[in-house]
């Protein structure tokens, strides 16, 4: 079956990009892994910047300064002034379609201050603003009557004669078979890959960096894969996010002998550098809330107590909520131009995926729901002009496909101990601190890995919703991106932001 | 530890060491440590995303937010096909919010929220379509075309909603299969992980639906049909 536009991805930039295609009057399909409202945009609790001035006085340009001081001279400055121009209209919109944002006293939409922001720039709705928007989102495509089909997983990017990529190859889940679907235009809208880190990650067990991979593969160019953002208070045990918004109210963070030693309202990378610095002394690290009462923290912080209490097996109200820094966000990802077309013709990318190069070195917060409304409306607009151009296409279709590979493999080793070894290597070697002499051996472990793929497998041999099958593929091409991730870190010298070169 | 895991028609049980372990972090370890083949479905951990979905003890129950104990039968969600193990298909139980047309018709543009009003539908926007709700709902083994308590209340969002400019239409819509066929019997408000009241919003939308002129179908038929409504309470 022919569609004009193909998504890979149900997340908040996916369904963006839909909207906006459909409305040029092209046929779209989203093709998701999971079930649409599932995706990581889901998790955003802070909220999403636009320069009102609700709350009190803002400029587009102070949201501009504030973008490139952050991003460290790494980000595109025109795409940064095309994001933070775009952003009042993209709250406009999301509150017309339905999103239910949290309200000011006189009625306007409600703003708060994140770090690094010299204004109360994130609109919000509670500690839920990903998930409202991902839902009115999802609301919207069913108004469209947008096709949305779950379960199916992409292995492949199918390119025609001349090289254009004309659509995927995907698993699907349900019944293991293998189907092509083939499109004028494909939008890649897949996520970022924070689970590289296992579970020294806040993300989602399906931030795998699938499409990046996939789109690696097929010859797209990546662009700053070392940039990775380290949220400085994950839960100790779980890696579940504890809110910025709980050092924003007045938390303390302290070490073992109850000491503060950090400015808590600094940006992120610096503070998950103090703390790490901390935890390498030997101490523990701490958030403490305790000083903001019972009522405030159920007012202001319900989820923050609930999950504390759930992998901590503490009350915030009355214990220290032990941390780590753990990764959060992935700036790296498709290299896309102002049209968010990547350099393969046919195929272009939004959402974390992609680099539009706002975020530079390090990404502000409230900045990456901003980036999938603006961007992802671009990235569909942009597939519905080239679809609508676009003549019949035939694809080049490989007899071998990725399954025949796999089903080769020998399965003596078990690739779930890999990937945990892989992920422990890369918390502590390519993380928040980095030297050369271990990235040059972590590279070496990806590539040994890497040279030994045919003993890993799979030992789950049904066809039905074989998911040791799926996780190892996205174990594979976790292992794609590992390599661009370190290759990458080894070529910056010098520290930047979220990459930082320890001596 | 002890729990039984429902796989195809039978109870497979398994053995555990870990304590204070949420269920979802039991099904990683058996799946990691003892059978690759288990199959379930995860996501955030945090109970936002609405992916594991469950049941325990016949309980509906987030496996991310449930701490397992000693003797758990642990199942997957009902009133859905299983497609493997603890993974159901949801593509019908999605389907309604289609056919309940949730989402904002037309945009009143007079529309004016405030910090009060804010939270009228604030708790029903908290939905993260788990489906926990669908599965613990008795109208289905009567009705398969019910559209079932997470589209209502998405349709009582909506409509609750001052920036709907279209009310009409969402009431005619939930007559059919819809408002009518809940018998309140509030076991979707019990397993709400998101503490929602779709029966609430369903007695809601009835009260809208008998102010749009609409009775419940099955008075008309015990009283012969046809009786009028003039605005008042009648029972």
């Amino acid at each position: 079956m022919r569609n004009d536009v193909l998504i890979i991805g149900a997340g908040g930039a996916g369904l963006v990009a839909a909207l906006h295609a459909k409305k040029e009057g092209v046929s779209v399909k989203v093709l998701t892994k999971e079930y649409p409202t599932r995706s990581q945009t889901c998790m955003a609790q802070g909220g999403m910047n636009a320069a009102l001035g609700n709350v009190s006085e803002d400029s587009v340009e102070a949201h501009i300064l504030n973008t490139l001081k952050s991003a460290q001279g790494e980000a595109n400055e025109e795409a940064v002034r095309f994001m933070c121009s775009e952003a009042p209209n993209a709250v406009k919109w999301l509150d017309e379609i339905g999103v239910c944002f949290s309200r000011t006293q006189d009625g306007k939409i409600a703003q708060r201050t994140l770090g690094g922001a010299s204004a109360p720039r994130a609109c919000y709705a509670q500690d839920y603003t990903g998930l409202k928007i991902l839902h009115t989102l999802y609301d919207n495509c069913l108004k469209e009557g947008i096709e949305i089909i779950a379960d199916k997983y992409l292995l492949s990017l199918l390119k025609d004669e001349e090289g254009s990529v004309c659509g995927a190859e995907v698993l699907d889940i349900r019944t293991g078979n293998i189907e092509h679907t083939i499109a004028n235009a494909v939008i890649m809208a897949s996520g970022g890959y924070s689970r590289i880190y296992g579970h020294y990650s806040t993300n989602s067990t399906a931030s795998t960096g699938d499409g990046i991979a996939v789109a690696m593969r097929a010859g797209a160019e990546l662009v700053d894969m070392e940039f990775v953002q380290f949220h400085p208070t994950g839960l100790k045990n779980s890696s579940i996010l504890i809110s910025e918004s709980a050092r924003g109210e007045g938390g303390y963070v302290l070490n073992s002998k109850g000491e503060r030693f950090t400015n808590e309202l600094a940006p992120r990378d610096i503070l998950s550098r103090a703390i790490d610095a901390e935890i390498k002394k030997g101490e523990d690290v701490f958030i403490d809330i305790r000083h903001l009462g019972e009522e405030f923290i159920d007012d202001e912080l319900p989820q923050e107590r609930k999950l504390a209490k759930l992998y901590e097996n503490i009350d915030p109200v009355h214990d220290l909520i032990p941390i780590k820094p753990v990764a959060h966000y992935t700036m790296g990802g498709i290299a896309v131009d102002n049209k968010s077309q990547t350099s393969l013709n046919g195929l272009f990318a939004c959402g974390e995926c992609a680099n539009h190069r706002v975020h530079g070195a390090n990404r502000l917060g409230g900045n990456s729901l901003l980036e999938i409304v603006v961007f992802g409306k671009e990235a569909g607009l942009n597939a519905a002009k080239l679809a609508k151009e676009h003549a019949l296409i035939v694809p080049k279709v490989a007899q071998q496909t990725t399954l025949d590979e796999i089903s080769e493999y020998t399965n003596e080793l078990d690739f779930y101990a890999k990937r945990d070894h892989l992920a422990e290597m890369f918390y502590t070697k390519v993380g928040i601190v980095r030297k050369k002499e271990e990235l040059l051996a972590t590279l070496e472990e990806v590539q040994n890995i890497q040279n030994n793929i045919h003993r890993l497998g799979v030992s789950d041999e049904s066809k039905v919703y074989n998911t040791n099958l799926i996780e190892f593929i996205e174990f594979k091409n976790m292992l794609g991106i590992c390599q661009a991730v370190v290759e990458a870190a080894i070529k910056r010298e010098v520290s930047c932001g979220a990459h930082f070169m320890g001596e | 530890m002890h729990i039984e895991i429902k796989r195809a028609d039978n109870f497979v049980a398994y053995e555990v060491d870990a304590p204070n372990a949420t269920l979802l972090e039991v099904l990683g370890k058996i799946k990691l440590e003892q059978d690759n083949t288990l199959t379930f479905s995860s996501g955030c951990r945090s109970s936002v995303c609405g992916s594991c979905s469950i049941r325990v003890n016949d309980v509906e129950v987030l496996a991310c937010s449930y701490k397992v104990q000693d003797g758990d039968r642990v199942e997957p969600l009902k009133n859905m096909p299983i497609i493997r193990d603890l993974v159901v298909d949801m593509d019908k139980a999605y389907s309604f919010n289609a056919k309940s047309k949730a989402w904002l018709d037309k945009l009143n543009k007079e529309a004016f929220i405030t910090h009060e009003t804010q939270h009228i539908n604030e708790i029903q926007s908290d939905c993260i379509l788990c489906g926990a709700c669908y599965s613990a709902c008795p109208v289905y083994a009567l009705n398969e075309e019910f559209l079932g308590p997470f589209s209502l209340t998405r349709v009582w969002k909506y409509l609750s909603d001052q920036r709907e400019g279209e009310t009409k239409e969402k009431i005619d819509t939930i007559q059919t299969n819809g408002v009518w066929d809940c018998t309140l019997c509030n076991g979707c408000t019990v397993v709400c992980p998101q503490g929602i009241s779709s029966k609430a919003d369903i007695e809601k939308l009835r009260v809208k639906s008998t102010i749009a002129g609409y009775s419940d179908p099955s008075f008309a038929q015990e009283f012969g049909g046809g009786f009028g409504f003039d605005g008042s309470p009648t029972f």
